[in-house]
């Protein structure tokens, strides 16, 4: 069994699924969305981050740093020098902005499920459970992810899956039985636009969708809603008619796309595509929902 | 239709409540002085306090406002607020700084001067209750209040703590004459050893109904004389009614809804000149006792719900008119505040068992968010029974960011009165007052003698008993920091130093209780207090049915941290010894040599409000030590003494009085407040800290204060509301006793960008997920500040 990486484990999670949540965010996804909101969560491996606005020039981390790694530039900020760096975290606990971070940690299924069993009784109370989120958790050992699954079904705990569909088939199914809700994305039905903007195709992410659909699951589609990439009227008609002809009349998620994710580029070092990207106007997003409204779709909603 | 929005009337009136000045009123302090000078060593105490009150009501100037339905003040009009000074007797200087300072301040003339120097002091000075306390206490208790190990309660205000009940409606003064006037031929003068004791009792309570009702009187004539000079006939006609209404009450039950408003504030107005009692006075269950009235007057065609609402809006005013008195030195540094806590409970449950949310219940939470006032405090009850609708209705205006209505948990209320012996009824019929103090509402005196330094003690702990800031050896000798081989040795000698502090406090405290039962009775009080006309006992004196000291213990989020941080960082994962961290302390934690130690206590050690078991564990070990130490001690009224979890704005001043503590908490800051997590130690959201605070056992204290923050967008929509309501339900499952939510607004957020050490906790709505403001970006930071005045749209 490889152990995946997580990134983060967020309680009181009240956007990923119904009532109070707690959400598990895995690290590596196959997509590479420009706009993704969270960069760390695209590779597979820990990676270092650095908050450089945070930073002092203080120079703790440069003594504390056996690897030479370490050094302040001209504008009094840490430089890391990737190279060099070891990831021994040594500099972090002396660095006291906190600017310093390690995305990425593993742990045991049963530590996972402790954690997720101690907000137990916010679940009972508001109808809410545990969210596998991302990065993309399908797309992670599916060994691990059936018995952490497993056991949280064992739990009582409703269990929803928040994914962008692409992986193998194979996860979805072996999945299925114990998953309560699939939070599913879809962007575009346009192939090219979807390789242009997702690097890859979505005919496997509409396959994974209509598995799921032939096999009763219960999905909630989730549409990030970019300007100018889908939050035009044609876009959205061909995914309604999609909807319609293929999974069903299923509750609808429009999520107005935000730019709040790119300072995260900045601090892992990497540039950001989207910046030419718009958030859509709120007229646009009404326009939206209407539309799915007028064919049909009663649960519709801006946000999550 | 029902009108939504305050009308003219009730804007013009709080209009004048906000923006009228504090001031000093003089007369109260005057007219006292005279009626001693006339009548003390001729008749007993309790009879020379009710003679004085007589005198007061007799003769101080009252007034009527332009609007007012519900009518009479402490003093003269809005904010004119009386001194007290047979509790505590000011000095010039004093009074000046009252007048100088630039928060709480009140303004005193230069003739309120010359009366105060020239009359005031010359009598009071000696014979004030501060004067006898300040010299009753010995030395060590002299030293550990100085050093801010404790504070206490009644050193410039009286015992009160007190709240109304139903009885206020069911019977007028003239029958509680009748009640004494049995109570008195039935003393037992052939075997009672109290015979006399209890008859002066009786004859000061007596008195004391003439007084109050001479007050009416002169109420009903002036409305009168009024009527006669206004032009307005709508006008005259309100006041032709308020004389109606003052010829009933307060000398008879309460006919109609608007009598048993102003009978509840004539009541306010006794118990709150007769002394200064702590936390005013309170209506408690104000929903249960006017549902009566309301359905009658509605029936009857002399009530809709728009009336019903400005009457109780009138009302609202009227305490927000009336700060709390003046107060200096330590006590004003506990409770830096105008607010009176004068404190309203709605919802709950019935006597019988029953959901006790009604119409007037609704009401209430309408003219708690139309007034937005400080005063009353205004808090929901919240039971198993109460209808989601009215919970998430008091979500709703809580989320709107100031406070209030606090949440209380109806089924944990109860079980504390239970477990402290009362009857389920009286149990069902109490509820919460001051901030969160548990009472039966009526039946009980539970007095609230003062904070106590749970952090401070540890300090001195650390340095063999000694206090570092006072420069005195307060403790005892338990042994320096570096002589402690284990955890369980250094815990062993806090808890040591606890019971070694607790004793002074106490000792204090109970010789104080007796201090006011012998100098200070409150007769007015007792008369509305059972069993104080039966017993022929008063208030102070253990005349009430149930009689209960709290002590409320302050910084339980520090202590756990700082003993957590050495069990963790010294004892058990050994990263430094405890001479280095002494020394970094002593350091203040600052400078480049104690910079590992510094981010490690402070960010890389468990700490309490994460669910995280290692820190919870310390909590629980504290918090039990404490209760145990305290609950079930005799308090000199034949009642017992009980703790609660609650600082006011004590943890401030707590703060100041200490060096660094091992935590991260840099010296003279601030101490964590009620039972929340240190400022900054929880970073894993609102259910991790409901869960950590959920593992102490509220149902053993008489109260514990719990604050959350989110901003608005985090608790925006139809959602919001829903998770909020839902984080309350499993907050009172898990028995807590008490919720107030923080709903941030944009200055917050100003100030956590520029100082984000200190925001470490707030959670912010960001676009499809939430996230800790700290970790984002300047510009997203901005653009949060800049969106978050409009989230509700």
């Amino acid at each position: 069994m490889n152990y995946p990486n997580i990134v983060n484990i967020q309680k009181y999670s009240v956007h990923d699924g119904d009532g109070i949540r707690t959400t598990i965010f895995f690290k590596g996804c196959q997509l590479s969305c420009w706009w993704c909101h969270n960069p760390e969560s695209q590779n597979y491996f820990s990676e270092f981050m650095f908050d450089k606005e945070k930073c002092t020039g203080c120079g703790y981390c440069v003594k504390a740093c056996d690897q030479d790694a370490i050094h302040i530039s001209e504008e009094g900020k840490a430089i890391t020098d990737a190279n060099r760096c070891i990831l021994c975290e040594d500099c972090f606990d002396y660095c006291l902005q906190n600017a310093r971070e390690k995305v990425g940690s593993k742990y045991e299924i049963d530590e996972l499920v402790k954690i997720c069993e101690k907000d137990q009784m916010f679940y009972e109370e508001s109808g809410g459970g545990v969210t596998l989120s991302g990065g993309e958790v399908m797309s992670q050992d599916i060994e691990y992810l059936e018995e952490l699954c497993k056991q949280l079904h064992k739990k009582g705990f409703h269990i929803a899956i928040d994914t962008c569909g692409y992986a193998p088939q194979e996860n979805y199914e072996r999945l299925l039985p114990y998953v309560d809700t699939f939070l599913y994305d879809i962007k575009t039905l346009d192939d090219d636009v979807h390789q242009k903007y997702m690097g890859k195709s979505n005919q496997k992410i509409l396959n994974n969708l209509e598995f799921l659909a032939n096999h009763n699951a219960n999905i909630n589609i989730r549409i990030p809603v970019v300007d100018p990439v889908n939050n035009d009227e044609k876009t959205m008609l061909d995914i309604i008619e999609y909807l319609k002809e293929k999974i069903g009349i299923v509750r609808v998620n429009l999520l107005p796309y935000h730019s709040t994710g790119s300072s995260k580029y900045d601090k892992l070092g990497r540039p950001y595509l989207a910046k030419h990207l718009l958030v859509p106007s709120k007229e646009n997003m009404e326009m939206l929902k209407k539309l799915f409204q007028d064919h049909g779709f009663k649960q519709v909603k801006i946000g999550g | 239709m029902e009108l939504r929005g305050m009308n003219e009337r009730i804007k013009k009136l709080r209009q004048q409540s906000e923006s009228t000045e504090p001031r000093i009123f003089m007369e109260r302090a005057m007219l006292m002085t005279d009626a001693y000078k006339k009548y003390e060593g001729e008749v007993s105490i309790p009879e020379l306090r009710a003679l004085s009150m007589k005198e007061i009501f007799s003769r101080k100037t009252i007034t009527i406002e332009d609007g007012e339905l519900i009518v009479g003040d402490k003093g003269a009009g809005p904010q004119s607020t009386p001194t007290f000074p047979e509790l505590c007797c000011h000095t010039l200087d004093d009074m000046r700084i009252m007048n100088d300072r630039d928060l709480i301040s009140f303004k005193v003339s230069e003739q309120d001067l010359k009366q105060q120097e020239e009359t005031i002091i010359p009598f009071w000075e000696k014979r004030s209750i501060r004067n006898k306390i300040i010299n009753s206490m010995t030395q060590e208790w002299r030293d550990c209040y100085e050093a801010g190990i404790f504070t206490e309660f009644m050193e410039q205000r009286g015992p009160g703590h007190t709240v109304g009940s139903e009885k206020i409606y069911a019977k007028g003064f003239l029958d509680y004459q009748a009640d004494i006037e049995k109570a008195l031929a039935n003393i037992d003068y052939l075997n009672d050893p109290e015979a006399i004791e209890k008859r002066d009792e009786l004859n000061g309570m007596h008195i004391m109904c003439d007084a109050i009702m001479v007050l009416g009187k002169r109420y009903a004539q002036l409305a009168r004389e009024m009527a006669m000079n206004e032009s307005d006939e709508t006008r005259k006609a309100e006041l032709l009614q308020i004389a109606a209404n003052c010829d009933v009450v307060p000398a008879h039950k309460p006919e109609t809804y608007w009598q048993a408003l102003q009978m509840y504030w004539f009541v306010h107005l006794g118990v709150t000149t007769e002394l200064n009692p702590w936390d005013a006075y309170s209506p408690g269950r104000l929903d249960q006792h006017l549902i009566p009235f309301y359905r009658k007057d509605c029936k009857d065609g002399i009530l809709d719900e728009t009336k019903a609402k400005e009457l109780l809006e009138c009302l609202w005013v009227k305490f927000n008119n009336q700060p709390a008195p003046p107060k200096v030195g330590i006590t004003l540094k506990e409770s830096s505040t105008y607010t009176d806590f004068a404190n309203i409970n709605t919802g709950g449950i019935t006597p019988d068992g029953e959901d006790g949310v009604n119409e007037v219940s609704y009401l209430i939470l309408d003219t708690m968010d139309e007034m937005k006032l400080l005063q009353p405090s205004s808090n929901v009850q919240i039971s198993r029974k109460t209808p989601m609708k009215f919970l998430k209705r008091a979500c709703e205006i809580s989320r709107k960011g100031w406070g209030q209505p606090a949440f209380y948990n109806t089924e944990a209320i109860i079980q504390e009165l239970l477990n402290a012996g009362k009857t389920i009824e009286d149990a069902r019929r109490g509820g919460t007052s001051g901030c969160v103090e548990t009472g039966a509402f009526g039946r009980e005196a539970y007095i609230l003698q003062g904070y106590f330094n749970l952090p401070k003690i540890l300090e001195i702990t650390l340095h063999d008993g000694f206090d570092p800031v006072a420069n005195k050896q307060l403790g005892l000798h338990t042994g320096n920091a570096t002589d402690y081989k284990s955890y369980e040795e250094l815990f062993e000698a806090y808890k040591k130093q606890i019971a070694h502090f607790a004793d002074i406090k106490v000792k204090g405290s109970n010789m104080i209780t007796r201090i006011y039962a012998k100098y200070m009775p409150a007769p007015f009080l007792s008369i509305i207090t059972d069993d104080c006309i039966r017993s022929g006992k008063d208030y102070n004196a253990g005349g009430a049915r149930y009689n209960t000291n709290y002590l409320q213990g302050v910084g339980i989020g520090t202590i756990t941290d700082s003993l957590a941080s050495i069990k963790y960082n010294v004892f058990d994962e050994k990263r430094f010894t405890m001479e280095e961290l002494m020394r970094a302390m002593d350091a203040n934690l600052e400078g480049e040599e104690n910079a590992l130690i510094y981010n490690l206590v402070s960010r890389k050690t468990p700490k309490y409000g994460n669910d995280d078991d290692y820190a919870d564990d310390i909590m629980k070990s504290v918090f039990q030590y404490y209760q145990k130490t305290i609950t079930g001690r005799p308090n000199m009224r034949n009642g017992q003494w009980r703790i609660n979890m609650l600082p006011t704005t004590c943890h401030v001043y707590f703060g100041e009085v200490m060096l660094a503590s091992a935590n991260g908490r840099k010296a003279h800051k601030p101490v964590s407040e009620g039972i929340s997590p240190e400022k900054s130690a929880d970073v894993n959201g609102p259910t991790a800290v409901i869960r950590s605070c959920s593992k102490m056992d509220h149902l053993s204290t008489g109260g514990t204060l719990l604050n959350q923050k989110f901003t608005p967008a985090v608790v925006a929509g139809e959602d919001g509301l829903t998770h909020m309501a839902n984080l309350v339900r499993s907050y009172f499952n898990m028995d807590g006793h008490h919720i107030q939510f923080n709903v941030i607004d944009r200055q917050t957020l100003i100030n956590a960008q520029n100082h984000p050490e200190d925001y470490r906790d707030l959670i912010v709505r960001v676009a499809g997920y939430s996230d800790h403001f700290r970790n984002l970006s300047k510009e997203l930071q901005d653009e949060i500040i800049n969106r978050t005045e409009q989230s509700f749209e």
